[in-house]
């Protein structure tokens, strides 16, 4: 592209760093969806969030920065930058003019396997993983990337309608949390729900994953900036706010509801800071990241309860952490930016620019639940009609890991360890030869 | 000889572990298990949801005793399990039809005298010195 801008080395190191911060986050994930679901899940749900860092990312390289970010129309990019086609070492001044393209490209590649990845709580202990990589791909491909150009592309109509979205609110939270509700309505709810207590098999590993998600944020929201500048540094500074916030408001929740702080809610309650100030982070003031975080764990928590007085079963009530908390930080951000705070930005609600920002983030986070629930519940209905997308009671029982990858996360029971190696109940070890039937080796 | 088997809180099988040995029963399996007595109900909250766990962990004891350690033994459980609180468990005894040592083949009354490792291993030299002289 144009090579005569000068690439900021500072620019750049800020950008490859928040880069590989935001694909921390992959894992962090992983850990923290793995240690919500039960044990005979584990791997299955860490390798739902990790699946998307591989096909995502092919997709990504061939078509999906293309489709979301090369010249096109207002709905959709062009194919001219298909294999990272002219994305290379020089800048792209459209998107950001002091780093080399092919580094935006990839801070945004992470941005694209983070939403896929965030899906795949709602659908957890009962989807067949096949099924799982194809919705991926499919999904990524037909609503990840047009949203994406509508909201950050060049030309994108929401973007020139007006509609603040700094690092995803609406395009991975928003997105994300309604293609959830859409497809755990569409698979249909786990056979064991109301008939067994089901239990987080590990909240350290939540915990632990939370913190991840926590520190990779740091660069999806200041990294967002784009440029190692103040702009990322007001950033940095809202998404630690509003994460605490989050957290402390979840906190005093239990306290007043149970009198226990529970752990599980204190991580929930920081993811959910972290994705309200989202949209927000670069727009606002650190004073309003405290209030945009508090008042989404609010409303985050309430969407909980309901739903857990329903026969919908998001396993990991993703719609209610990332859908909610990404709809009330899409709105509250028309409700609290400010051209003090950022010139590039608009004037909210309480800055006196009145409710037309407010409408417009209204009109974004409609028409982004529009696209990614419709086409999240049509890509489903089309991989049914072609391949088995809901596994069966059967594999449910012995669970996924089993049924789905033939290892297990936490290899045999309590006898079987204690007899070495050959197991004391013949679980344990086999040796499998060739000219063993097939049908002998694992499960299903 | 008879069966006894009792399921006492976790947090007092140390307690229990130690009075048993005081009236000299060291022979002992131990498992853990869960159980529902009169007790109330434990509550937990995910998410602010309110979970109720229907069942308490316990340990279960199965100690096999002649008869003049049977009331001994009852006598210690009793002592070192009781807290006063619904929930301290139950003692259940059953008679005991045959009992076996795998190692030497010994059974019934004979079986169940413990016999340490100490003293096994001091037999075994007795023996490989008797074999050794002759």
């Amino acid at each position: 592209m144009n090579t005569a801008t000068a690439i900021s080395a500072g620019d750049t190191a800020w950008v490859l760093i928040s880069t590989a911060l935001v694909m921390l986050m992959v894992p962090g994930l992983a850990l923290f969806y793995g240690g919500l679901v039960r044990g005979k899940n584990a791997l299955n749900s860490m390798m739902m969030s990790l699946a998307p860092l591989g096909i995502v990312t092919v997709q990504w390289v061939l078509i999906g920065y293309s489709l979301s970010f090369a010249p096109g129309n207002g709905f959709i990019g062009g194919l001219s930058f298909w294999g990272f086609n002219a994305v290379g070492a020089g800048a792209n001044p459209t998107y950001a003019a002091t780093i080399p393209h092919v580094a935006f490209a990839m801070f945004q590649a992470m941005f694209a396997i983070i939403t896929v990845a965030l899906i795949s709580g709602a659908v957890v202990e009962r989807m067949r993983f096949p099924a799982y990589l194809a919705f991926g791909v499919l999904w990524t491909t037909l609503v990840y990337d047009p949203l994406a150009h509508w909201v950050w592309g060049d030309g994108g109509w929401l973007r020139t309608l007006g509609a603040l979205d700094f690092a995803g609110g609406t395009v991975v939270h928003v997105s994300a949390g309604t293609a959830a509700l859409v497809a755990a309505m569409v698979l249909g709810k786990r056979h064991v729900v109301g008939r067994a207590p089901l239990v987080p098999h590990s909240v350290p590993f939540t915990l632990f994953g939370a913190g991840l998600l926590w520190f990779g944020w740091f660069g999806f929201n200041a990294g967002s900036a784009l440029t190692a500048s103040d702009l990322a540094a007001l950033a940095f500074a809202s998404t630690h706010t509003a994460a605490a916030a989050g957290l402390t408001a979840w906190v005093l929740i239990d306290l007043i509801r149970t009198g226990k702080t529970t752990a599980v809610g204190a991580a929930t309650g920081a993811v959910i800071g972290l994705v309200a100030i989202t949209p927000a982070a670069g727009f606002v003031s650190t004073r309003s990241g405290l209030l945009i975080g508090a008042l989404a764990v609010v409303a985050s928590y309430t969407a909980m309860q309901i739903r857990a007085r329903t026969t919908l079963d998001d396993t990991l009530d993703v719609f209610a952490c990332h859908g909610v908390a990404g709809i009330f930080g899409a709105l509250l951000t028309g409700v609290f930016a400010s051209k003090v705070v950022n010139p590039a930005g608009a004037d909210g609600l309480i800055h006196g620019g009145g409710f037309h920002q407010v409408g417009v983030q209204a009109l974004a986070v409609l028409v982004t639940m529009v696209l990614s629930g419709g086409l999240t519940a049509g890509i489903l209905v089309a991989l049914q009609a072609v391949m088995k997308v809901r596994s069966s009671i059967a594999s449910e029982v012995i669970g996924l890991d089993s049924s789905e990858h033939g290892e297990e996360a936490y290899h045999a029971g309590d006898l079987g360890e204690m007899g070495g190696s050959a197991g004391a109940l013949g679980h344990g070890v086999v040796l499998i030869r060739p000219g063993v039937p097939k049908r002998a080796r694992g499960v299903a | 000889m008879k069966l006894v088997t009792c399921v006492v809180r976790p947090e007092r099988l140390q307690a229990v572990k130690g009075a048993l040995f005081e009236v000299g029963v060291t022979g002992m399996t131990l498992s853990r298990v869960s159980g529902h007595g009169g007790e109330t109900e434990i509550v937990e909250h995910y998410r602010g949801s309110a979970l109720v766990l229907e069942f308490r962990d316990k340990v279960k004891i199965e100690m096999a005793v002649s008869e003049p350690f049977v009331e001994a033994t009852i006598q210690a459980i009793v002592r070192a399990a009781r807290t006063g609180e619904v929930g301290d468990g139950k003692i259940f005894v059953q008679e005991l039809e045959r009992v076996v040592r795998i190692r030497t083949g010994e059974c019934d009354v004979n079986a169940l005298t413990p016999v340490t490792a100490d003293e096994v291993q001091s037999r075994q030299s007795d023996y490989e010195l008797w074999k050794a002289e002759t």
